[in-house]
C-alpha cells in the first residue's frame, strides 16, 4: 500500500509560515482553510464532483442497458444481480490492487471500481421501476398502437422514474463516500486532503475536508429531490383534492 | 368527421393457446353490423376477451380471419390497424404521470395531429362524456373517482374518431350506481357517434341493455347462440343460453319495451296507477303486482293521461 501513497505529493501545510493555530495543530483555525481554499480545497471538491459524476453516469448508462434486457429475459436479471452483488461485495482497496497491475495508478482504475459498486443499486432500482409500472397501462398503451419504444419512452420510463431517481440517489451519495479512497491511486478528490492530513495528525484539514464531503453529499442528494419532484409532479397528487 | 362505422366480421376464428389441449376461441364466426354494438357475454372461460383481443391482435389468432370493412386485420400494420380502434378496458389503463387532457390526447399525438385540433378535440370529448373540460383537463387520474376515469377512458378511446371500438368489462369495478348511469351514458353517446362496438361482459343484463345483438360464448370458447337481445330471450337455443340468461328471461323480456312503445289502450275511465311513458314493461308490471291493480294509467310528456296498459297486454306481448 506504501507504493500507491508514494503518489500523492507535497506535503501540506507549510508549518514554518503558518499562523500559531496551526502551528500549535488546534482543533480548528479558519485561517488555514481561507489560505487554502483556493491552492487545495475547492481543487480536490472539484476533481471529487467530477470522479462522482463520471462514476454515477457511466454506472447508470450500463445499469439501465441491463435492466431494458433483464426486463424482457428473465434468465438474465439472475447472473447480472450475481455478478453486481459479488463486485460490491468486493472490498474497495483489494479492488484496486488487483486492477492497478492492469489499468496502473490512473483515473480508469479509480473510475472502474467505482462504477463497479454503482451497479448493484442502479440495476436493482431501475429494475424495480420498470415492473412497477401496471399491466393494464402497459396494455392500454400498447393497444392504442404505441410501438415498443413508444410504450417505454412515453409510459414506461416517467412511471419506473421515482424508483430509478431513489437508486441514482443512493448510489451518487455512496459514491461521494467511496471516491474519497481514490486517493490511494490518484492524487485527486477529498481523499488527498484527508489522507495528508491523516499523515500530519492535522485536525483543521481533517475536519474541513470531511464537512466538505458530508456538505457535497448533502447537496447532491438534495438536488436530485429537487429534479426528481420537477420531473415527477404526478407523485405529489392526493386523491381527491 | 367521423369516419363512418364499419362492419366487423368473424370468419372461423380458432385461437389455441401452446401446450394446452382445448382452444380459447373455437371456429368462431359472426358479422358485426356497421354502427351496433355486438356484446360478447358467457361465463368465465368462454375466451370472450380472448376473441375480442383477436381483432386489435392483442392476441394473435391461429385460424380464421378478421375483417373490418372489406380488409383483414393481419394485412394491417399492427401499430396502425390499433390507432383506428378504440381500446377502453376494466381498470381503465389511464396513464397516472398523464393529465386528463394529456390522456384523450395519446392517439391525437401518435398520429402527429398539430396542437390546436389535438386541443379542441379533446375539449369537445370531455364535452361529450359529461367531464366540463374546464374543471378536468389539467387533473391527474389520482384525482378522479372510479367513474370518471371510466368517463376517461372512454374519451380517451374515441378521441381520433376510430370507426371501431372494443370495450372489455368496461364497467365492471364500478358501483351499480355509477354503472347504470355510465351505461345510459353510453348508450347516448353510440347515438350520437354510432361506432361499431364490440362490448365484452360477464353480466347478462348489462348485455341484454346494451346490445343490439349479443354472442353468447360458453366454455371452450364456442358460439352457443347470436341474435338480437329480444330473439335470445324469446327464443334460447339450448338449455345453456337459457340457464345463462335465467329463469327471469320473460321479465328480462319486458324490460326491452317501454310503455310508450305498445299501442295504448282507451282510458274508457280506467283507473290504476300513473306512469311515465319511458317506463319499461317490467317496472310497469311491478307497479300492477306491488298495487293490486290489473291496469295502469300512461301519461304523456306534459303528465296528462294519455291512455291505459291492461296486464292481460302485457301477458299477450310475451307470448308473440
Amino acid at each position: 500500500m506504501t507504493g500507491i501513497l508514494a503518489a500523492s505529493g507535497p506535503v501540506i501545510p507549510d508549518f514554518g509560515e503558518a499562523s500559531s493555530c496551526v502551528q500549535d495543530n488546534r482543533l480548528f483555525c479558519p485561517d488555514w482553510v481561507r489560505d487554502n481554499w483556493g491552492p487545495v480545497l475547492q481543487p480536490a471538491l472539484l476533481q471529487h464532483v467530477k470522479l462522482v459524476v463520471i462514476a454515477v453516469a457511466i454506472g447508470f448508462v450500463l445499469a439501465f442497458a441491463a435492466a431494458l434486457v433483464a426486463r424482457r429475459s428473465t434468465w438474465f436479471e439472475r447472473p447480472f444481480d450475481l455478478f453486481s452483488a459479488l463486485v460490491y461485495t468486493i472490498p474497495s482497496l483489494a479492488l484496486f490492487q488487483l486492477l492497478v497491475p492492469i489499468t496502473g495508478l490512473t483515473v480508469t482504475t479509480v473510475e472502474v471500481a467505482l462504477v463497479s459498486y454503482t451497479l448493484l443499486i442502479l440495476f436493482r432500482n431501475i429494475l424495480t421501476g420498470f415492473r412497477s409500472v401496471p399491466a393494464d397501462v402497459l396494455e392500454a398503451a400498447r393497444g392504442m398502437g404505441m410501438g415498443s419504444f413508444q410504450v417505454l419512452r412515453r409510459v414506461e420510463l416517467p412511471l419506473a422514474l421515482p424508483a430509478i431517481m431513489a437508486g441514482v440517489r443512493v448510489a451518487t451519495v455512496s459514491t461521494i463516500a467511496l471516491a474519497t479512497v481514490a486517493a490511494f491511486v490518484i492524487p485527486e478528490g477529498l481523499g488527498r486532503p484527508i489522507f495528508l492530513a491523516l499523515r500530519q495528525f492535522f485536525n483543521t484539514e481533517l475536519i474541513v475536508t470531511a464537512i466538505l464531503a458530508v456538505a457535497l453529499a448533502l447537496v447532491a442528494d438534495g438536488l436530485l429531490v429537487l429534479a426528481q419532484r420537477a420531473l415527477t409532479p404526478w407523485t405529489r397528487i392526493k386523491a381527491g383534492s | 368527421m367521423a369516419d363512418a362505422a364499419a362492419r366487423i366480421v368473424f370468419d372461423h376464428v380458432t385461437k389455441r393457446y401452446p401446450g394446452r389441449a382445448a382452444p380459447a376461441v373455437d371456429d368462431l364466426t359472426l358479422e358485426i353490423p356497421a354502427g351496433e354494438i355486438c356484446i360478447l357475454v358467457g361465463p368465465s372461460g368462454g375466451g370472450k376477451t380472448t376473441a375480442m383481443k383477436m381483432v386489435n391482435r392483442l392476441v394473435d389468432m391461429t385460424e380464421g380471419d378478421i375483417r373490418i370493412g372489406d380488409e383483414s386485420v393481419r394485412d394491417r400494420d399492427v401499430t396502425e390497424l390499433r390507432r383506428g380502434i378504440g381500446y377502453v378496458i376494466q381498470q381503465t389503463g389511464l396513464f397516472p404521470h398523464m393529465t386528463v387532457a394529456e390522456n384523450v390526447a395519446t392517439v391525437p399525438r401518435l398520429l402527429g395531429w398539430d396542437k390546436h385540433r389535438t386541443e379542441s378535440r379533446v375539449d369537445e370529448l370531455l364535452d361529450l362524456v359529461d367531464l366540463p373540460a374546464v374543471d378536468y383537463r389539467a387533473r391527474y387520474a389520482a384525482q378522479l373517482s372510479g367513474g370518471e376515469r371510466q368517463r376517461v377512458g372512454l374519451a380517451r378511446a374515441l378521441a381520433a374518431d376510430p370507426p371501431v371500438m372494443l370495450m372489455d368489462e368496461p364497467f365492471g369495478a364500478l358501483d351499480p350506481i355509477t354503472r347504470t348511469r355510465l351505461q345510459h351514458e353510453l348508450l347516448r353517446i353510440q347515438r350520437e357517434v354510432r361506432k361499431t362496438v364490440i362490448f365484452v361482459t360477464h353480466d347478462i343484463d348489462e348485455a341484454i341493455l346494451m346490445g343490439d345483438r349479443i354472442a353468447i360464448l360458453r366454455p371452450g370458447g364456442r358460439l352457443a347462440q347470436y341474435d338480437t337481445p329480444e330473439a335470445i330471450l324469446a327464443g334460447p337455443a339450448d338449455d345453456f343460453v337459457a340457464d345463462f340468461v335465467g329463469a327471469d328471461r320473460g321479465l328480462k323480456r319486458l324490460s326491452l319495451t317501454r310503455l310508450d312503445e305498445l299501442p295504448l289502450q282507451p282510458l274508457d275511465g280506467a283507473r290504476g296507477p300513473a306512469l311515465a311513458g319511458s317506463t319499461t314493461l317490467r317496472d310497469a308490471l311491478s307497479t300492477m303486482l306491488s298495487e293490486g291493480s290489473r291496469v295502469v294509467v300512461v301519461l304523456d310528456g306534459e303528465g296528462a293521461p294519455r291512455g291505459s296498459i291492461t296486464l292481460d297486454a302485457l301477458a299477450e306481448r310475451l307470448e308473440s
